[in-house]
């Protein structure tokens, strides 16, 4: 019993890097009712950036700050520029305008950065937490800074007046714009934040994982699956469904024989989308009516 | 009587298909004016046009300032307010946020908050069902929810797409009954496009009969309703 | 309660391609099928061989064409699908001595049987939650073929050598009368041809028959395909039944031409490859199946002959050059095409 309270506690810990990440997801799916499949990419190149600032001598948090306007003005910049032509075409294209978006930057990274790790550091050091052996400060500070993260993308879509705008502009466009909304800067501002959520993302991630250009590939995954499982249309499902693919990951690591590192992220995806046939829509997500 | 919109030789076309030929109109201020035809005769269309939601050529005119190179949301903030087919409510969002986005372009916070109460005096059912999500409304309650969202943009020109579409015949009196009101207190120039003529013509003032893409019949409202020719070969009763 | 979100279905996420469309006219295809004939000809033997893996891919990205473009189901574990069918021509060529051709129909059926399968849980999936799904399995498969389970059968991580076939003893001795002999990449490019040509043959009719329309129905509009008396589920099924036995037949055919089978070489990337080439040659449209075949196979070269340290953003930009220029892909060209052929015959 104590392995099983001490995996599924670790599992909360590592959890909190894929549901920060899904929260960035789901930000997205909000604004632009897809995936973007190059949000890792992205998140990673902003937390190169937060590094190079420190290189160059800029204390963490402000490397943070910078690297936090960088990210959201850089994500507006990428769908104003690639993805806006794009609006018309079917969405397929706009998917295989991810893969390239996600190709360009990982190539990118590498050719800038080169591919040997880096250590990164955390502003919440990483003594154990509390005196517990299975999370640390920094785990903690992670989960803390997520919550906060979400508490606040909750306040801004329910309370105030952008975010309503959004909301709409989301939910019915053709109605959005027949209330005055321009739906088109919509998207851009929902990519915007994207990329900026993503980039907290990244940076609270990287001490963990190290950093290195393919440091996001298999967090990006973890992040859609728990995004899908907490229902895409909301962000408290997803910060609930990193939490449990997180503890998914290390209870099948734990207790299934022969599940190696390799086999963990496909056995997670398959519990996910047995919970999907049982629930199509996720567990917080609205059921969708389908009318002809 | 000055002219509220000018509408001069519009073409409106669905990809390679033109459904307006050569539309000319005039709304005059604060009259309420219906434009009446059958399925597919082009009613729908000319709506979108007005709000740019179509490609059209041709000149449209809302108090002397040309449409054509507006997008939609642009049109819709100098004072157009469009109720659509289908109503086009925000079904994932309560009763209250739907009156909220009507008013999402406005600056003046304090009068939205009394304008959505005048909106609850004007629909009480709105006001008892304000926290519901708009999606489990009635159709006919959802159809004053798109009127009244409309409403809070304080428009000076309302245009209404079939708004007795799928109604009970009771609820469509009523709902007629405040458009006047509406037009007569609030002084907002109404533009619906209806099939169900004989309402319709109930409280308008002006008439337009189009067919297939082109205006076939114009005149007053009473005097189209009076024309038992007219209503037989056009309008079916 | 929870709310509840209405959707009136829209128009639906894949374009249609018109019937008239869907193949190229017959005096296209004719020199198409002249120009695959001929070319290997006069080319070296490693063109040859290229040129055969163009026709595979070209299958994968076809088989991927019936499922999404017909059927609308989304599709990025095809990789899973190729794999098993060249695991399967693989092992039973090399551990039960079959003859490589016999194979073939064997990998087809096998993995027919796993696609539909695989078809029944998806069943309840759509869109991105079926994309969700289907990536899975893609990522899953290596990792199940380094199984040590399974290792007395596929070799583990080091996987199987092929033997690469001779072209048959008939055909040698008649060309030893004309003094040629028929290399062994020339005969897997013309045996890989007949397999293709005949796959394609199949496939459209597939498409213009019944169960075609079924699928296009479904794909356009599923509640109202159902309502119209379309057993939704067994067509969904059979479409990824038929498009991972295609996809099964084309792993073989690639296994024989590359003579070597490993888990790494079917992963996501191979998935993601294919669901690109289906991409750029235009979704649903049969003929360009080979054209984004090229692109998967040719440009990541070219990218890299362009600038080895940035060879994936190299491609990352060609690739929008080619969406942006041709959203629909290759049918797009096509289209444009036949259009000022039109024109300029009207003269």
């Amino acid at each position: 019993m104590e392995l099983f309270t001490n995996q599924v506690l670790a599992g909360i810990a590592t959890g909190a890097i894929y549901a920060c990440m899904a929260l960035a997801v789901v930000m997205i799916y909000q604004a632009i009712d897809h995936l973007n499949f190059a949000q890792g990419e992205m998140a990673m190149f902003s937390t190169f950036i937060s590094w190079q600032l420190m290189q160059w001598g800029v204390p963490y948090w402000g490397a943070f700050l910078l690297t936090l306007v960088f990210s959201f003005i850089g994500g507006i910049a990428i769908e104003r520029l690639l993805f806006k032509p794009l609006a018309k075409a079917p969405i397929l294209t706009n998917v295989a305008g991810f893969i390239a978006l996600f190709a360009i930057i990982n190539s990118c990274a590498g050719l800038i950065w080169d591919f040997t790790i880096k250590q990164y550091p955390t502003p919440f050091g990483s003594a154990p937490f509390l005196g517990s052996q299975l999370i640390s400060t920094h785990q903690a500070g992670m989960i803390g800074v997520t919550v906060l993260l979400l508490i606040a993308l909750y306040v801004f879509f329910r309370y105030t007046r952008m975010g309503l705008a959004m909301r709409a502009a989301a939910s019915v466009p053709e109605s959005a714009r027949l209330v005055g909304i321009n739906t088109s800067w919509m998207i851009a501002l929902g990519w915007g934040m994207a990329a900026a959520i993503g980039s907290i993302a990244g940076m609270l991630i990287a001490p963990v994982v190290f950093l290195e250009p393919n440091m996001m590939g298999g967090v990006l995954i973890y992040g859609f699956a728990a995004a899908v499982l907490g229902g895409l249309t909301s962000p408290f499902g997803a910060v609930i469904g990193g939490f449990l693919v997180g503890i998914f990951e290390n209870l099948a690591g734990t207790y299934i024989p022969g599940v190696g590192n390799e086999l963990k992220l496909p056995i997670a995806l398959a519990l996910i989308i047995t919970v999907l046939v049982v629930k199509p829509a996720g567990l917080f997500g609205r059921p969708i009516v389908k009318r002809v | 009587m000055t002219a509220l919109l000018n509408i001069k030789a519009l073409n409106a076309y669905y990809g390679q298909v033109q459904a307006l030929h050569g539309l000319e109109f005039t709304l005059n201020e604060g009259s309420v004016t219906t434009l009446l035809g059958a399925n597919g005769a082009g009613k729908t269309t000319t709506l979108r046009a007005i709000c740019n939601m179509v490609r059209t050529s041709g000149a449209i005119e809302f108090d002397g300032a040309p449409l054509s190179n507006r997008s939609t949301e642009n049109i819709v903030r100098l004072g157009i307010a469009h109720v659509p087919q289908g109503r086009g409510t925000f079904t994932t969002m309560t009763v209250e946020e739907n009156l909220q986005l009507g008013a999402i372009t406005r600056g003046d916070k304090a009068n939205v908050t009394s304008d959505i109460e005048r909106m609850y005096a004007h629909f009480p059912v709105l006001k008892q069902r304000h926290t519901q999500q708009a999606g489990t409304l009635s159709g006919g309650e959802q159809q004053m929810l798109a009127v009244a969202r409309a409403l809070m943009l304080r428009p000076r020109l309302m245009l209404l797409d079939e708004p007795s579409f799928g109604l009970a015949p009771i609820i469509v009196r009523d709902l007629f009954k405040i458009l006047g009101k509406i037009n007569r207190e609030e002084k907002v120039t109404i533009l619906v496009v209806e099939q169900n003529a004989q309402l319709a013509l109930e409280i308008a003032d002006q008439a337009y009969v189009i067919e297939t893409g082109r205006i076939v019949m114009s005149g007053k409202a009473n005097e189209i309703a009076g024309n038992e020719d007219v209503r037989k070969s056009y309008l079916g009763y | 309660m929870s709310a509840v979100q209405e959707v009136v279905t829209a128009a639906p996420a894949i374009d249609a391609v018109p019937k008239r469309a869907m193949t190229l006219g017959t005096g296209t295809s004719l020199i198409v099928l002249a120009l695959l004939i001929v070319t290997p000809l006069f080319v070296k033997n490693f063109i040859i061989f290229q040129m055969t893996m163009l026709l595979v891919y070209g299958l994968a990205v076809l088989a991927l064409n019936i499922l999404t473009g017909g059927s609308g189901q989304f599709s990025l574990g095809q990789s899973a699908f190729y794999a098993v069918g060249a695991y399967t021509s693989a092992i039973l060529m090399e551990h039960a001595g079959m003859n490589y051709a016999l194979t073939l129909p064997i990998s087809g059926l096998v993995c027919f049987a796993f696609g539909f399968l695989f078809g029944l849980p998806a069943l309840r999936l759509s869109g991105v939650y079926l994309a969700l799904a289907t990536f899975a399995l893609a990522t899953a498969m290596p990792q199940l073929l380094k199984l040590g389970y399974f290792e007395t059968w596929t070799g583990g991580v080091q996987g199987l050598v092929v033997t690469k076939p001779d072209p048959p003893e008939a055909m040698q001795s008649v060309l030893a009368w004309v003094h040629l002999k028929m290399s062994q990449d020339m005969w897997l490019y013309y045996f890989t041809l007949i397999i293709t040509i005949a796959i394609y043959i199949f496939s459209v009719n597939l498409l213009k028959s019944r169960s075609g329309r079924a699928f296009m129905a479904i794909r356009d509009n599923e509640i109202a395909a159902s309502a119209m008396g379309i057993d939704v589920a067994l067509y969904k099924t059979l479409a990824f039944g038929v498009s991972a036995a295609i996809t099964g037949i084309a792993g073989g055919l690639g296994a024989i031409a590359v003579q070597f089978v490993a888990p790494d070489g079917y992963t996501i990337t191979l998935a993601i490859s294919l669901f690109l080439g289906m991409v750029v040659g235009g979704v649903g449209w049969l003929p360009g199946s080979i054209v984004g075949s090229a692109f998967i196979i040719f440009v990541p070269n070219i990218a890299e002959g362009i600038s080895k340290g940035l060879s994936g953003a190299v491609f990352g930009v060609i690739l929008f050059l080619v969406i942006f220029l041709v959203p629909h892909g290759a049918r797009q060209v096509a289209m444009v095409a036949q259009h000022l052929l039109g024109r300029l015959k009207r003269r």
